[in-house]
């Protein structure tokens, strides 16, 4: 589904990324963990197409395209989804009108018909319930004056509506309490199938009891430095990254 | 009913608190060269030759005089500024004794004693602080300390008159390339008549290794002071510059017009700190010095910055727009501005920034406090030219009313002419929270000394740009400024 | 020739042609225009035409849109057609009753429905005729010509507008509408003089349209005093849609006394050189002024909004917020002022102005203002110009919108603050369509005008 080869990637001429090799395959779930500022959020950001982020070297196949020559929404309509670590609020944009141009574009996308208002409001109910998410939330701007949590809830309620073939959720758990965590995990796992597949950043092995990986990373001065199952998540958990830092030598 | 007669208490306390007396106000007895009052051509000449300037000098003086001959004065700002008769002030006066000095122990007592009043411990800064100082007293430049100190590092620190003559290459070359001879009224009353000053320069890659100093102090009855400073820092060089202003008690007003420029090559930073300390005028506003000061910086070169910081709590009548023209890409401009006002003093004051470079950066933080009859507006100009791709500016401009006698007033002009930058402007006004005095008074702190600690915390974000000893005359004197029991 | 003698010349053109038809301008005209007309026309000599050296139209010279040669309407035209008949109203599911003006005068018709008892609307002409004691209460109170040159040419020229009275507690429940057209054979210089009052305990919401019906060029002076009582209620909404050949100076003055509210919304869809000039004077304790606008620019297009806010008696409150979107060449300007007199304590003013440029020919200007002379209060301002939030066009691509749809998207976003301030349901969904439509470059031409002129 997504094969990242030798990538390199810089921010205000930064090197960030420094030669990242990741293969991912239908129904895959894999975990990337890392310390702070080791590249992870900047490894979501360059997949999703974000401006600043300068790919120098390397490439990346989504569904065996070339992902990096394509606009930010193309890749999202092709199936790629980005769970935001910062939700940013859009005051002005009402919710349920940003959500139904999304689905809408991706059906066009499909060549699908567009949704009718009848047939939109049932999916959206649909969705919420999956995620917990209160009705009020929908009639105001996108995450204007929403509570943390219910940011990460907004996330994957539009993960649900939009189906991507492949999640990036970029650390959803920072700042959720246990039973919010829950919450979006089930939704996550509810969404799980053999044909997508998704990427889990964290910091904590916690999320990972939740959504269990097939594969755990570990990235490190913009690489991979390990790789294993998901027995990797809880070894990590035990020693810290400071046990990577001195196998590393750095 | 109980309530009322706290709130009087309160007001009665406020004033009182808001009434502090001038603690600078003393006259220095010594004896004086005056020229005859007025301004004419000839005047101009006198001038010029009592100073032996070359004719350079002289050229650019009648030119400023012939362009100020045809301006009047402007009356754009909020203020209100009783006519000027510039015929009745005497244009020149220089302490009579020639003030040669080798070391500090061969200046007049007099002097010192003044410096001793004026709180700047000259000698103290010399052993102690390291700061070099230029002490400008009604215009004549008296003594440069540790010249020979920056001389090693081929930085020349020297009083303007100096200047002229030792290096007349470098004042031709930027004289008047920051604020031009007819910029405005006064700063073309300022290069035509203007005695003496300090100047600066900043050789390539030097980071001058102390802050630099000038005092200015009026003291003779009748004249005006018009100084003129000149910085011109080189490539990657750095400098931190600090002045002073103060002036004895007098019943009539007094002019004061300086012109400062400033000039930044590539990569260049110039720090330049003001207090502001001009007799203010008595509490019923008779008297004072009129504050009329033109003050400029071009950031010519790449990735240069200048830095204004200033706390004005003096003059009767303050008009002084500190500026900057950031004409290098990714040049930096700063204003940081504490100004005070009290009984019937006025200022008009803030910041102009001209962004012409691209990806050029400027902030404008401005704190005003109104108190007594007082009115205190800011001013400012935000320009982005079509060629400032990818600037930005914010500003921020609070003002702070004691009383319901004094004014706050903001005058912001923004005009932005490239889709590529942002400006963002914001300005409050509100009282002094009786909450947080009333919270103060709770904890056994009483009104006066609540109110100095509020301005003080209120004014901190800029206090806290100064240098060390700077920013501790800065806070004593807006609690001087307030304070009633100080006299 | 140089510059000086030709703007003399410009203001001596104006003068001349005063003198020309002043037997005609006081022929039929009743005594209260009559007397303050020969007073604002000298204080219109003393000022002349307001160039940018004046601080009031310092982001405005309006001496190059004085140049042309433009023939006047001083006397009241047989209607030729029905104004209504050709056009299709902007707001068509608005239950409004409505009333039309063309080149300043007042049109006599048959309107459906009916005003609730005791109010009028009527043309000012008549009015000073029948009810002289009325309007001479209240005409030239508020709108002063020695101040405002545009005030002063106004009052100089006036001879008709609207009239509205709206008596003590009276509740108007349907929105009043007046459709103010230009349409005349050839370049014409229109007056409109309006007059509304509003008694103690007064509800009404007015709807003003301005439109052109041809490609003639235009410059229209109008000006408009109106007086809110106490514990009144006024809502004013403004739509402008005019061409490019059009001046629009719109001069609007308010007296607010206590307990009184008044929202003004001004949307300034079209029109070649717009001014909107709004004073409100809270001249009551306890009252509220919400003064709203948006423009929309593009070509060479240039609005300026100038707006004062003067609180002159304790408790009072008012709210502004302007919002541009420039492209082009266009040019727009926003100066505001809140203005506290010493004793108007305790009170709330808030002030905002933002703007987006979409590109690097268009100019913003602007320049918010507090002059503050009492110090129990809370006033604040914040003006901004930039772009659209990068970042929060991001987030829309990345859920797969396109980056124009986005773009659109954050516009209206932009934009939104200021349209939900309409409390009237039905204009803000019809305003909502008409920003989404303009912003898509739909109604780059007066919208939906019969003579669908591509100017």
């Amino acid at each position: 589904m997504l094969k990242i080869k030798n990538l390199y990637a810089s921010v205000d001429g930064q090197e960030i990324l420094k030669g990242i090799n990741l293969e991912i395959k239908p129904g895959e779930v894999h975990a990337i963990m890392g310390p702070n500022g080791s590249g992870k959020s900047t490894l979501a950001n360059v997949l999703a197409g974000k401006q600043e982020y300068e790919v120098t070297a390397g490439e990346v196949t989504f569904l065996g395209e070339n992902l990096l020559d394509k606009a930010p929404e193309t890749r999202a309509k092709d199936g790629l989804f980005l769970s935001f670590q910062y939700p940013v609020e859009i005051p002005g944009v009402p919710m349920a009108n940003f959500i139904k141009t999304a689905v809408n574009e991706h059906r066009v996308h499909r060549g699908e018909k567009e949704l009718t208002a009848g047939q939109f409001l049932k999916l959206m109910r649909e969705k919420m319930e999956l995620v917990e998410m209160k009705t009020k939330l929908t009639n105001r701007s996108v995450n204007e004056g929403f509570s943390g949590g219910e940011k990460k809830k907004n996330e994957i309620f539009q993960m649900a509506m939009l189906e991507p073939k492949l999640a990036i959720l970029d650390e959803t758990d920072s700042g959720l309490d246990i039973d919010a965590l829950r919450t979006v995990a089930n939704g996550v796992n509810a969404l799980k199938s053999p044909e997508t597949s998704s990427i889990v950043i964290t910091h904590y092995q916690r999320l990972l009891d939740y959504i269990v990986p097939d594969f755990v990373h570990i990235l490190y001065h913009g690489k991979i430095v390990k790789t294993a199952g998901k027995e990797l998540a809880l070894e990590l958990e035990e020693k810290g990254y400071d046990w990577i830092k001195s196998e590393k030598g750095n | 009913m109980e309530r009322k007669v706290e709130m009087e208490e309160q007001n009665k306390l406020l004033n009182d608190v808001t009434q502090a007396d001038y603690k600078y106000g003393f006259v220095t007895d010594i004896e004086t060269d005056i020229i005859e009052k007025g301004l004419n051509e000839d005047i101009i000449r006198l001038i010029s030759k009592k100073k032996g300037e070359p004719e350079f000098m002289l050229n650019f003086r009648l030119a400023a005089f012939k362009k100020w001959e045809k301006m009047e004065m402007p009356d754009w700002a909020y203020l209100k500024i009783p006519p000027i008769d510039l015929q009745s002030i005497s244009y020149y006066a220089a302490p009579k004794k020639q003030p040669k000095y080798e070391s500090l122990d061969e200046v007049d007592p007099e002097l010192l004693d003044t410096f001793n009043k004026l709180g700047i411990p000259v000698e103290e800064q010399k052993h102690l602080a390291g700061v070099a100082v230029d002490v400008v007293m009604d215009s004549v430049s008296v003594k440069t300390t540790f010249k020979e100190t920056l001389a090693e590092k081929g930085i020349i620190f020297c009083s303007f008159s100096e200047a002229v003559k030792e290096h007349p290459e470098l004042v031709k070359k930027y004289l008047g390339k920051a604020v031009p001879v007819s910029d405005n009224y006064f700063a073309a009353l300022n290069s035509a008549v203007f005695s003496d000053g300090s100047f600066c320069y900043i050789p390539k890659g030097v980071r001058c290794p102390m802050e630099l100093s000038t005092y200015f102090r009026i003291n003779a009855a009748n004249t005006g002071q018009f100084e003129r400073t000149l910085i011109v820092a080189d490539d990657d060089s750095y400098v931190s510059y600090l002045e002073g202003c103060t002036a004895p008690m007098r019943d009539e007003n007094q002019l004061h017009a300086a012109v400062v420029e400033i000039i930044t090559m590539d990569r260049a930073e110039v720090k330049y700190s003001t207090v502001q300390n001009w007799y203010p005028g008595n509490k019923e506003g008779v008297g004072g010095i009129y504050n009329f000061v033109t003050k400029r910086g071009v950031c010519r070169g790449v990735s240069s910055k200048i830095s204004w910081t200033q706390v004005e709590t003096g003059s009767a009548i303050t008009w002084k727009y500190p500026s900057c023209i950031l004409l290098g890409d990714n040049s930096v401009g700063e204003f940081n501005s504490v100004a005070l006002t009290n009984n019937f003093q006025q200022a008009d004051t803030g910041s102009k920034m001209i962004h012409i470079g691209k990806n050029t950066k400027s902030t404008i933080i401005s704190k005003g406090i109104s108190a007594g009859r007082s009115d205190n507006s800011y001013r400012g100009l935000v320009k982005v030219m079509p060629g400032a791709k990818n600037s930005r500016n914010f500003s921020q401009c609070d003002s702070l009313l004691l009383n319901d006698t004094c004014g706050a007033h903001t005058f912001p002009y923004i005009d932005v002419r490239n889709k590529s930058s942002i400006v963002e402007h914001e300005a409050t006004t509100s009282k002094i929270g009786e909450d947080q005095i009333f919270y103060c008074n709770q904890r056994g702190i009483d009104t006066e000394t609540a109110i100095g600690m509020i301005v003080n915390g209120y004014a901190k974000e800029v206090l806290n740009k100064l240098p060390m000893e700077f920013a501790v005359e800065a806070q004593k004197l807006l609690q001087l400024s307030l304070e009633g029991s100080v006299g | 020739m140089s510059v000086l003698v030709e703007k003399a010349d410009l203001s001596l053109k104006y003068i001349a042609h005063y003198n020309k038809v002043k037997e005609l301008l006081v022929k039929g005209s009743p005594d209260i225009l009559n007397a303050q007309r020969k007073k604002a026309f000298q204080d219109f000599v003393m000022q002349g035409i307001p160039t940018n050296k004046n601080e009031k139209y310092k982001y405005t010279n309006l001496h190059p849109y004085f140049l042309p040669d433009f023939s006047f309407i001083h006397q009241r035209e047989a209607q030729k057609t029905d104004p209504n008949a050709i056009f299709h109203c902007d707001v068509p599911q608005l239950d409004s009753y409505v009333k039309t003006t063309t080149n300043g005068w007042f049109n006599e018709s048959k309107t459906e429905g009916d005003l609730p008892e005791g109010v009028i609307l009527e043309s000012l002409e008549k009015m000073m005729k029948e009810q002289p004691g009325l309007v001479e209460k209240y005409y030239a109170k508020i709108a002063k010509s020695n101040t405002d040159a545009m005030v002063a040419l106004n009052t100089a020229f006036a001879k008709d507008g609207y009239f509205l009275y709206v008596p003590k507690n009276v509740v108007c429940e349907q929105p009043i509408q007046l459709i103010n057209f230009l349409e005349a054979p050839e370049n014409s210089f229109v007056t409109q003089r309006n007059l509304v009052i509003l008694e103690q305990g007064a509800d009404v919401k007015l709807i003003l349209c301005d439109h052109t019906l041809n490609l003639n060029r235009y410059l229209c002076n109008s000006v408009t005093e109106i007086f809110v009582g106490e514990n009144a209620n006024l809502d004013y909404y403004t739509l402008q849609n005019q061409h490019n050949r059009t001046t629009n100076i719109n001069s609007v003055f308010v007296q607010q006394e206590r307990d009184s509210v008044v929202t003004s919304h001004t949307s300034s869809f079209h029109g070649g050189l717009i001014r909107n000039n709004m004073e409100f004077v809270l001249n009551g304790e306890n009252a509220e002024a919400n003064v709203f606008g948006m423009a929309f620019l593009d070509k060479k297009q240039h609005v300026d909004n100038f707006t004062q806010i003067i609180h002159k008696k304790p408790n009072g409150q008012s709210n502004q917020v302007y919002k541009n979107v420039l492209d082009d060449e266009a040019t727009g300007a926003f100066s505001g002022l809140i203005h506290v007199v010493r004793d108007a304590q305790n009170t709330n003013a808030f002030q905002q102005n933002n703007n987006l440029l979409l590109s690097d020919t268009a100019t913003m200007q602007t320049k918010p203002q507090l002059i503050i002379d009492a110090d129990d209060v809370k006033c604040s301002h914040g003006a901004t110009v930039g772009q659209i939030d990068e970042e929060a066009l991001f987030y829309l691509r990345a859920r797969g919108i396109n980056e124009d749809k986005a773009r659109l998207m954050m516009m209206n976003a932009f934009m939104h603050e200021v349209v939900r301030k309409i409390s009237v349901e039905a204009l803000r969904d019809r305003i909502d369509e008409l920003v989404e439509r303009r912003l898509n470059g739909e109604v780059a031409k007066c919208h939906e005008c019969a003579y669908q002129c591509e100017v």
